[in-house]
C-alpha cells in the first residue's frame, strides 16, 4: 500500500477511536486532503518545493506510542532552567515531559480545550490557516488533529519566562512522520515570547508537517523564534499563521541552517487597525539542503506596518526560495509594508528563487519590495585581506556581517547568541579556521 | 626596502602600467603625483595584491621577499599597508571587530603572541587618540554612512593599528579639510622612523607641506617621468601638470 493510502487509513481509523469534539474537524479536513491530494510541482505554491517526493517512502505515523525515556533533553536551549518547556515528541505533545512554570499561562490538551471555557477560542480560530493555505498540507495536519495542545495567556499577563517549544522525532529505529498542533491564544494587553527548535534522535528520515495557529488579541504582543538546525534526512513543513484580530505586536525570526526539505509558511492576518508586525529571516543552506519561505502578508484594514527581512547564505547544491505575498485590500489605506530578500550564493550550483507578489487595492499606500542575488563581495574581501587578514577569516568575516542585521532581530541575549554560535561554528568549519566572537 | 623593476599592468588586457622603475630604502618618504588617470591607484592595488590586475611584466622586491608571489594578507603580514582611495563599506563588521581580527592575524603571521581584550583595548585607546578619531565611528558599521573624510581617517586609524613598516597612501587628503589633514599627517609622522618607509600618492602639494618628502616622482600614462626633491612638488604646484603633456608629446 503507498504512504499515502497508510496515511488516509490512519487519518480514517482515527475517526472511529477518537470520539472527541475535534472529531467533526478532522473528518473535514480528511475529505479536504482526499479531494486536494499532495501538491504537485505545478501547484503555483509548491513549485520548487517537491513536497511529494516525502511520500515516497514508508513512515512510522507519530500518533503511535512513544518511549518515555527519550533523551530529548541534548536539545535544550539556553537558560532552559527558568524557562518553561513544551516538548512534542513524534508530533504529540508530551505532557510528562514538559515544564509550565509561568502564572497566566494556560497548557491544555487540544482536546480538552475544545470543551471547557476556552471552546468558543477553538471553535473560532482552529483552522483559520485553511482560508489561506488551500492546499492537502495543512489539511492533512488537521485530518490528524490528536496530541496537539492549546497556548492560552491569560488577558494582562507578560508572561515571564519565554515559551520553548521542542518538536523531537525518534528516528533511532524507523522514518517518522508527524504532525504537531497548536493553537496560541494571547489574550488582550498580554505579552508572551516563543523560541522553537527541533530535533532528531537517531537517523531516520523524518517528515514533520507542523501547524500553529496563533490569535493575537488587542494590545497584545508576541515574539516567536523558530531555529531550524535538523539533520540532513529531516523534512519539515512549518505553518504558523497569525491572526491580529487587534491592534497588536508580533515579531517573528526564523532562522533556518539545515535540514532536507523545510518549508516556512508564514502568515501574518492584520484584521484590525495600527497592527505591527516584524517577520526576519536568515537561511544559511549547504550540501543539498532546501530551505522554502513563503510568507502571507494580509492588511484588512488601516494604518497597519509590516517589515519583512529575509537573507540568505547558499552553498553546495542548496536551494533557497522566498515567496513574499502581500495583500492590501480596498479598506487598508494608510498602511505601509516593506520587503526585502537578499542572497549571497557561495558556488556554482547553489540556487535561489524569489519572488515578491503585491497584490494592492487601496490607493494610498507605502510598499515597498526588493530583492538581490550576489556573490560574496569581492572589493570588501582584498579590504579585509589587505589588512592581513587571511582569505579563510575574510569570508567568514564577511558572511557573519551579511547575517548581522538579522541577528540582531533576536532580542532575547541568551538565544542570539547561541544562534549566533551555530553560524559561526559552521562559518568554522566551512572555512577550517574558528571565526572569531 | 622596495625595488620595483620595469613594472607592467593591466586590466582586462587594457596596459595601465607601462614600467614603472621606483626603489625606496628605509626611513624614506616618497611623493608621487600625476593627473588623473595616470595609474596611481593602480601601482598602489598592484602592490597591495589586489587580483583584478594582471601583471605582464617586471619585478618587485620586498623586504628582499618577491612581492608579486605573496598573497595580500601576506604582504600586510610582512608589513605593507595601503590606505585606499576609495576605502570599502562592510555593513554589519564595525571597525573596533575587523582591527581586532586585523592584529591578530599579522601578529600571527609575523609569530608573535595574540593581544587579549584589554591589551587590545589600550593598543586602540593610544591610536585613537594619535589619530583623532571618535569612538563611536569605531563601533558603527565598517565606513558605512562615513564623510569622505571619516573614512580616511579611519584609514589613518587602521595604518596606525597595524604599525608597518611601508605605507602606502592613496589620496589620503581627498575629502580631508585643512585640520584634517594636519592629524592625517601627524598620523603618519608618529609611525615614521628609519626602519619605516611612506610613499604618499596626492594630487596636490599641501599634504606634503605636513608629511615632507625625500622625493618627488610624476606618473603619467603608466609611467614615471620625472623626479625629484620636494621642490618639485611645488614646482608642479606652481605650473601644474599641462607641461608635462607638452614635454611628452616632444619625446
Ligand atoms: N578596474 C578598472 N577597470 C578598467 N579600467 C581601469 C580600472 N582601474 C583603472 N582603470 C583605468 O586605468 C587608468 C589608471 O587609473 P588609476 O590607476 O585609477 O589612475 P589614478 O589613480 O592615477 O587616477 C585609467 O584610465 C582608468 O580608467
Ligand atoms: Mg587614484
Amino acid at each position: 500500500m503507498s504512504t499515502i493510502n497508510i496515511i488516509k487509513d490512519k487519518a480514517r481509523e482515527l475517526g472511529t477511536t477518537q470520539a472527541d469534539a475535534l472529531q467533526p474537524i478532522r473528518s473535514a479536513a480528511l475529505a479536504s486532503f482526499d479531494k486536494l491530494g499532495v501538491p504537485a510541482v505545478k501547484h503555483e505554491e509548491w513549485k520548487y518545493t517537491r513536497i511529494s517526493q516525502l511520500f515516497n517512502q514508508s513512515y512510522k505515523i507519530g500518533t503511535d506510542t512513544v518511549d518515555s525515556k527519550l533523551n530529548w533533553e541534548l536539545f535544550r536551549l539556553p537558560e532552559f532552567e527558568t524557562a518553561n518547556e513544551l516538548v512534542f515528541i513524534n508530533g504529540v505533545y508530551n505532557a510528562a515531559a514538559s515544564t509550565v512554570r509561568s502564572a497566566g499561562l494556560v497548557v491544555l490538551p487540544l482536546e480538552e480545550a475544545a470543551k471547557g471555557e476556552y471552546a468558543s477560542i477553538v471553535s473560532k480560530h482552529l483552522g483559520h490557516s485553511a482560508e489561506y493555505l488551500k492546499d492537502g498540507i495543512n489539511a492533512l495536519n488537521t485530518s490528524f488533529l490528536v496530541g496537539g495542545v492549546f497556548i492560552g495567556v491569560n488577558r494582562s499577563t507578560e508572561i515571564e519566562h519565554p515559551v520553548y517549544i521542542y518538536t523531537i522525532n525518534d528516528g533511532r529505529a524507523e522514518n517518522v512522520f508527524a504532525q504537531p498542533r497548536t493553537l496560541v491564544h494571547v489574550a488582550a494587553n498580554a505579552g508572551v515570547m516563543f523560541v522553537e527548535t527541533y530535533g532528531s534522535i537517531g537517523h531516520a528520515d523524518h517528515f514533520t508537517n507542523q501547524v500553529m495557529e496563533v490569535v493575537v488579541e488587542q494590545d497584545a504582543r508576541i515574539e516567536y523564534y523558530k531555529i531550524q538546525n535538523d539533520h540532513a534526512g529531516a523534512s519539515l513543513v512549518s505553518t504558523t499563521h497569525f491572526r491580529q484580530v487587534g491592534k497588536s505586536y508580533v515579531h517573528a525570526v526564523t532562522i533556518s541552517l539545515n535540514g532536507a526539505m523545510v518549508r516556512n509558511n508564514l502568515n501574518m492576518v492584520m484584521e484590525a487597525e495600527y497592527c505591527e508586525s516584524n517577520m526576519y529571516g536568515l537561511y544559511f543552506t549547504s550540501d543539498s539542503c532546501h530551505v522554502d519561505n513563503h510568507t502571507i502578508v494580509d492588511n484588512a484594514k488601516p494604518h497597519c506596518l509590516s517589515n519583512e527581512y529575509y537573507k540568505g547564505i547558499l552553498d553546495g547544491a542548496s536551494t533557497g526560495v522566498f515567496n513574499g505575498k502581500i495583500f492590501v485590500r480596498q479598506d487598508a489605506q494608510k498602511i505601509n509594508a516593506f520587503q526585502s530578500n537578499k542572497n549571497i550564493l557561495l558556488s556554482d550550483t547553489a540556487s535561489v528563487y524569489t519572488k515578491p507578489q503585491l497584490e494592492i487595492f487601496a490607493d494610498d499606500v507605502k510598499c515597498s519590495h526588493g530583492c538581490t542575488i550576489g556573490r560574496l563581495d569581492e572589493e570588501g574581501l582584498f579590504y579585509l585581506r589587505s589588512r592581513g587578514i587571511t582569505e579563510a577569516t575574510a569570508k567568514s568575516l564577511l558572511l557573519h556581517s551579511f547575517a548581522v542585521d538579522i541577528l540582531e532581530q533576536v532580542k532575547p541575549d541568551a538565544i542570539r547568541v547561541y544562534i549566533d554560535q551555530l553560524i559561526s561554528e559552521r562559518l568554522g568549519s566551512y572555512y577550517g579556521n574558528a571565526y572569531p566572537i | 626596502m622596495l625595488q620595483i623593476k620595469d613594472l607592467q599592468a593591466g586590466i582586462e588586457g587594457k596596459e595601465i602600467l607601462k614600467g614603472i622603475n621606483l626603489t625606496i630604502q628605509p626611513g624614506e618618504v616618497h611623493a608621487i603625483m600625476g593627473p588623473n588617470g595616470s595609474g596611481k591607484s593602480t601601482l598602489a592595488s598592484v602592490l597591495a595584491g589586489r587580483s583584478d590586475y594582471e601583471v605582464t611584466g617586471g619585478s618587485v622586491e620586498f623586504l628582499g621577499k618577491d612581492l608579486l608571489d605573496l598573497s595580500p594578507e601576506a604582504r600586510a603580514g610582512e608589513g605593507l599597508f595601503l590606505a585606499f582611495q576609495y576605502p570599502v563599506e562592510i555593513p554589519g563588521l564595525s571597525t573596533i571587530n575587523f582591527m581586532k581580527t586585523a592584529v591578530n592575524e599579522v601578529r600571527k603571521y609575523r609569530g608573535q603572541e595574540a593581544l587579549d581584550a584589554a591589551e587590545f583595548l589600550k593598543l586602540m585607546k593610544e591610536k585613537m587618540n594619535l589619530v583623532n578619531i571618535d569612538k563611536n565611528l569605531l563601533t558603527r558599521s565598517l565606513n558605512e554612512g562615513f564623510s569622505g573624510g571619516e573614512k580616511k581617517r579611519n584609514e589613518v586609524f587602521q595604518m596606525a593599528m597595524l604599525e608597518p613598516r611601508l605605507a602606502i597612501l592613496d589620496e589620503t587628503d581627498s575629502g580631508l579639510d585643512i585640520d584634517a589633514i594636519r592629524i592625517a599627517a601627524a598620523g603618519v609622522n608618529a609611525v615614521r622612523s628609519k626602519e619605516n618607509a611612506t610613499l604618499v600618492i596626492t594630487h596636490y602639494q599641501r599634504l606634503l607641506d605636513y608629511i615632507v618628502p625625500d622625493f618627488v616622482h610624476v606618473l603619467y600614462n603608466g609611467r614615471i617621468v620625472k623626479s625629484g626633491g620636494k621642490e618639485l612638488a611645488l614646482e608642479l604646484e606652481e605650473t601644474g601638470y599641462s607641461f608635462l603633456k607638452n614635454e611628452m608629446n616632444i619625446a
